[in-house]
Order: structure tokens, then C-alpha cells, then sequence
């Protein structure tokens, strides 16, 4: 009966996992291209966000189709206006990594990439961030969500720790001052990526239980 | 929210087929309660058990509580009474073939009044209170059946207004209707809700989240849930229930 709605549904879950692949990619390859002094990586990087805001029309189109064509209530209705508010988390996510592209093709041109311990450590996270919480939302899997929630104090902590160690590097070695606030951005680049992974999560929360941050919302 | 209905224990029989299965429902005072479930789930039968339509079904039978205001209509109650206090409109408009004006005096005149002036006053309060008053007040001794489709179904609200009744029982009285009339009647639903308790049956879902503040899904005789609106269609508790308003059956 219901086929042609089930078809869409299906089709806006490919949409979402299509726009968290890009997303993690340029997350990737921005921490990458930083790490590896590899300009080409950046740009590819910086490249990838016109895809990203491509992929975020095409899935607000479709889930405005639906909300007009198919008036979902209960878990639909749950399911499509949380697709929702989770792209514009993931459009967020998509031009930080290429800020953070933009910083690494700067210090690369300065010739003073500097490797911070913890600045792929953030990146590894919040990648895992985001493949959770995109896969939990087309699961519907609960526990993924907590879980992705619950990293968000992992990456903070990684944050604190870079800034630390910028701190220690201009303290002992004399750190050239543009350089270390560049790392600091990128850092904190991260950590925002980090919160938005979070705001994803907590909606696919709410999708499944209808709750947002333990508030019933409707 | 006081109750106006309570029903408790409802069986009710077509001969040997249950449409009822005990059911069991407390229907808020001057609030309005929708009922919903597919074709043959007893809400309609339900409906017509509140002010006991069904009486008039050769081999109904009934068992159980219907409580209005506490006394159970199938007690002593007197069922002219009763539905006077319990009016009912119909799916399909149905005026009776006279003019406007006696189609809202029909009822007041059954009942014993007789005063041309209090015959007027009471065609132009039940008009107005049905929203329909501006349209027709200048072809009040015009045919009843001259007028549209949702001009006719706004006259049989006025029609049950004019015994000044606590209830409103709606089966599906918007379903022959065009968007702009079934738009109108919604309008006057929410606003006789201030005075009056309405119970609708509807298959228009959308019209039950935007009109009813609890609603009952049926199936099979029986009521499956039963809540806050705007809970049943965000976060049903029953699986058959979110299956039947997202379309997977029914």
C-alpha cells in the first residue's frame, strides 16, 4: 500500500549515507593533508564542499516533498524531520573540514606544518563520530547514538590537550605565533565537528524515541 | 478534564457477530475526542451506542455501560431525552425537504415551543453558532435542498444545535465535503468545542491531528489506544496503531 513511500524512505537513507561519506572523506583528507604537508590533498579536500552543499539541497528537497506529499506522522514523521535537522549538522561539519583545509594549505605554503600528537587523534574521532551517527539514524540504533554522544567529552579532552601542547611549544621552543594559532583553529575546527556529530546523534535519538536531550518534543 | 462519557465494559452484538468488544473509554467534557480505525473497527458503532441510534438495529444487542454524566443511558433514561442531549450529524448533509428556517425549527417545535419570536431567536442563535447565519439569513423560507453541499451540512449542525444539546456525535461529516467547506466545518468544530462535548468519526487522519485533543484507534471491535492526539500520532504505543496511521494497513 505503502510501496512508493518506503521507496522514497529508502532512497533519503542512501541520500544521508551518500552526504556522511563525503563528509567523513573531507574530514579524512583535511587531517590528512595537514599531517602528510600534502597541498593536493587539501584542495581536494576544500573541493568537496560544493558536493556536500549539492547533496544537502537534494535531501531537503526530497524530505520537503514528503512532509508535503505524504503528511507522515509517528516514526515517519520522526524520521524525515530529524533527516532534516541532521543536514544542516552535517552542511556545518562539511565546511569545517574545509576551513580546516584551507589552514593546512596555508601552513604548508609556510612551510611550518607542525605534527601535534593529538590533532589525528581528533580527527579519528570525530570521523568514528560521524559514521556512528549517520549509521544509527538509517539502524535506528539507540545505543550508536548514546555512544556517539557519550565521545563528544573524548574529543573535548583531546582539544584541551592540543592546546596544551601549543602552549608548552611557544612556551619551551619559542613557537612561531601564526603558526600556533593556526593549530589552535584547526583544533578547534575539530572540536566543533565533534559537537555537531553530537547534535546528529541526539536527533537520531529523537527519532527513535521521540525525546531531544530527555525532553519529549512532540 | 471532567468526563461526559464514561463507557465501561461494552460488548454490543449484530445478532451473533461482536462489533463491541469491551470497550472501555472516558470521553472528555467540552473537548473533542476523534475516533478512528478502518471500515467495520466499531467506531461508528460505537457512536451511535452513545445516544443509542442503535436501537433502531433489529437483533442489537447490548452489554455493559454507557455513562452520561454518571447515569447510564441504557438505564431509565429517557431516550427522546437523551438525544436531545446527544444530537448527531451525519456523513452525508441531510435536510429535510422544507424550507431553511423549519429545518432549524423542526426539533424546537417537536419539543413544544411554540412562540414565533422564540422560534426566531432560536433559528438565528443555532445559525450563527453553525457559522451559517451571514449566508442564508435573507433566504430563510427557501428550500433547505437549494443550498451547497457544505452550506447543507453546516444547516444539520445549526438543525442539532437548535434542542440545545451538551453532545455533538459527527460520523465522518466531512467526508462528502470539498476542502473549503470541510476547512469551514473544522473552523466550527474547534469553536463549539468551547460549549459543547463532540465525539467525530473520521478517516481524514490529518483532520483528527488538527481538531481532536485525544483520539481512539479501533480495530477489530476493539479499542486499541487511546490518548492525547498529538501522543497517538508522534509516539503511538501500539504497534498496530502506528501501522494503521503510517498507511501499512487498513
Amino acid at each position: 500500500m505503502r510501496n512508493r513511500f518506503d521507496q522514497e524512505l529508502s532512497a533519503l537513507n542512501n541520500e544521508l549515507i551518500e552526504m556522511g561519506a563525503l563528509i567523513e572523506r573531507a574530514i579524512d583528507d583535511a587531517s590528512r593533508a595537514l599531517l602528510e604537508k600534502d597541498p593536493a590533498l587539501a584542495r581536494q579536500a576544500i573541493g568537496q564542499g560544493a558536493r556536500v552543499d549539492e547533496k544537502e539541497k537534494q535531501i531537503e528537497r526530497r524530505c520537503l516533498r514528503l512532509l508535503l506529499q505524504q503528511q507522515p506522522v509517528a516514526a515517519d514523521l520522526r524520521m524525515i524531520s530529524t533527516a532534516l535537522k541532521m543536514i544542516t549538522d552535517m552542511e556545518r561539519i562539511g565546511d569545517q573540514a574545509e576551513d580546516i583545509s584551507e589552514i593546512a594549505l596555508r601552513l604548508i605554503d609556510d612551510g611550518c606544518a607542525g605534527s601535534l600528537e593529538h590533532i589525528p587523534q581528533m580527527a579519528w574521532a570525530t570521523v568514528r563520530m560521524v559514521t556512528g551517527a549517520v549509521d544509527a539514524f538509517v539502524a535506528r540504533d539507540l545505543d550508536r547514538a548514546r555512544a556517539v554522544i557519550a565521545c563528544d567529552d573524548i574529543v573535548d579532552d583531546l582539544f584541551n590537550q592540543v592546546r596544551d601542547d601549543i602552549v608548552r611549544l611557544i612556551r619551551e621552543d619559542g613557537a612561531d605565533g601564526e603558526e600556533a594559532i593556526d593549530l589552535v583553529m584547526v583544533a578547534k575546527y575539530f572540536e566543533r565537528i565533534g559537537d555537531h556529530a553530537t547534535n546528529i546523534a541526539e536527533w537520531v535519538v529523537f527519532s527513535i524515541t521521540g525525546e531531544h536531550g530527555n525532553e519529549r518534543v512532540i | 478534564m471532567k468526563d461526559k462519557f464514561q463507557i465501561e465494559g461494552l460488548d454490543l452484538f449484530y445478532g451473533d457477530f461482536q462489533a463491541l468488544k469491551n470497550v472501555e473509554l472516558s470521553l472528555g467534557e467540552r473537548a473533542i475526542t476523534a475516533f478512528i480505525g478502518p471500515s467495520g473497527c466499531g467506531k461508528s458503532t460505537l457512536l451511535k451506542s452513545l445516544n443509542r441510534m442503535n436501537d433502531l438495529v433489529e437483533g442489537c444487542r447490548i452489554t455493559g455501560r454507557v455513562l452520561l454524566d454518571g447515569e447510564d443511558v441504557y438505564g431509565d433514561m429517557d431516550v427522546n431525552l437523551l438525544r436531545r442531549r446527544v444530537g448527531m450529524v451525519f456523513q452525508k448533509p441531510n435536510p429535510f425537504p422544507m424550507s431553511v428556517y423549519d429545518n432549524i425549527a423542526y426539533g424546537p417545535r417537536t419539543h413544544g415551543v411554540r412562540s414565533r419570536a422564540r422560534l426566531d431567536g432560536i433559528v438565528e442563535k443555532s445559525l450563527r453558532d453553525a457559522a451559517i447565519w451571514e449566508e442564508v439569513k435573507d433566504r430563510l423560507k427557501k428550500p433547505a435542498l437549494g443550498l451547497s453541499g457544505g452550506q447543507q451540512q453546516r444547516l444539520c449542525i445549526a438543525r442539532a444545535l437548535a434542542v440545545e444539546p451538551e453532545v455533538l456525535l459527527m460520523d465522518e461529516p466531512t467526508s462528502a465535503l470539498d476542502p473549503i467547506s470541510t476547512s469551514k466545518i473544522e473552523d466550527l468544530v474547534l469553536e463549539l468545542k468551547k460549549n459543547y462535548t463532540i465525539i467525530i468519526v473520521t478517516h481524514n487522519m490529518q483532520q483528527a491531528t488538527r481538531i481532536s485533543d485525544e483520539t481512539a484507534f479501533f480495530l477489530l471491535g476493539e479499542v486499541v489506544e487511546f490518548g492525547a492526539t498529538e501522543d497517538l500520532f508522534s509516539m503511538p504505543k501500539d504497534k498496530r496503531t502506528e501501522d494503521y496511521i503510517t498507511g501499512r494497513f487498513g
